[in-house]
């Protein structure tokens, strides 16, 4: 269990906890919850460097990129051209083709668009992108994604940042069971058993930010995360017993007075 | 040959540089180092191997770009405590 790997597009990892590295309090701070979440995959988004202020560090200085996969999002990205341009722009700044595609619908909820998703994962698996698209909870949707190509699919727990842990259950653990490609649950867990759970349902790996970044001891919440996804993935593949309604003595009767 | 100064537009801010200088020029003017950047010529990607015999002229628009901390965009719903730009 401890070396079972985690392979997606020929590409292993070790850890089935990807973090984010937004809202830390600094880089020093991001790289210790990285580091006691045990996480081998993080997330990052691509922004105009700052031009008039030339003092401040780069994010990649504390991530050694051989230690860590990188994984470019495109975060913000309302429509299929911006998130086609930073897809590109991600990939000519860093070294692979992974992108977390990310397609967003509308500000408040930030929920995928996810007719805009497969516009923009076509164009770019085409131009040799493994996308890992971020999408909602819909098993159809997660269909179509594998069908065009896509290595993986990240359907969202809850909201972004929300904190709400699994809103559906239900859905996720049909996306599990018809998708045959590795599931990343993305987005809303709020505290580390909501992360066990995910796994508990099946999933392949978590992929969490605010969580552990917006957490009192990010770095403790980090640790805990590790462990709810470590155990939650132990307790799937040692199968749950059954929910009954009623009692099942544990000790025998035979024997009682 | 004199150099002419030039006005160009570097992540929407107005910047000036020599006539002819290049890509690779103005990174280095603006000390930023040319790993982990891309960089956008009035909107075509460059390939790193370009920067240096892309020449810049008057109005181009560039855009440099690099990795900052993220998982979730912030900023209008979180109170923004992420960091704003990339380095």
């Amino acid at each position: 269990m401890q070396n079972e790997t985690l392979i997606i597009a020929g590409r292993e990892f070790r850890s089935r906890l990807w973090v984010g590295t937004g809202k830390y309090k600094d880089f020093a701070e991001t790289k210790k919850a990285i580091e006691a979440s045990g996480a081998d995959v993080v997330t990052v988004a691509v922004r105009r460097v700052n031009i008039t202020d030339r003092s401040k560090e780069n994010l990649l200085d504390y991530l050694d990129p051989k230690k860590y996969t990188i994984l470019p999002n495109t975060a913000g990205c309302y429509n299929v051209e911006d998130a086609v341009r930073y897809a590109r722009l991600a990939r000519a700044a860093g070294v692979s083709d992974l992108i977390k595609l990310e397609v967003l619908g509308d500000e408040r909820t930030l929920f995928p668009d996810t007719a805009g998703l497969i516009e923009a994962a076509k164009i770019l698996i085409k131009e040799g992108f493994i996308v890992l698209p971020y999408t909602n909870d819909d098993p159809i949707v997660a269909q179509k994604l594998v069908d065009i190509g896509c290595p993986a699919v990240m359907p969202l727990a809850a909201p972004i940042g929300s904190g709400l842990g699994i809103r559906n259950p239900y859905n996720l653990k049909i996306i599990m069971e018809m998708i045959k490609v590795p599931i990343i649950v993305d987005a809303g867990v709020g505290t580390a058993s909501d992360a066990a759970l995910a796994m508990e349902l099946g999933a392949d790996a978590v992929l969490m930010n605010t969580a552990i970044a917006g957490a009192q001891e990010p770095i403790a919440m980090a640790e805990a995360m590790k462990y709810a996804v470590y155990a939650g993935r132990l307790a799937y593949k040692a199968g749950r017993i059954p929910r009954k309604l009623y009692a099942t003595a544990s000790s025998p009767i035979e024997g009682m007075l | 040959m004199k150099a002419e100064a030039i006005q160009i537009q570097v992540n929407g801010e107005p910047h000036g540089c020599k006539a002819n200088a290049t890509v690779g020029d103005l990174l280095r003017e603006l000390t930023i180092k040319t790993e982990r950047v891309a960089v956008e010529l009035n909107l075509e990607i460059l390939d790193r191997k370009e920067f240096e015999h892309r020449n810049l002229k008057q109005g181009d628009r560039v855009e440099i770009l690099s990795f900052i901390g993220g998982g979730a965009p912030y900023g209008a719903q979180d109170g923004g405590r992420g960091f704003g730009h990339a380095e």
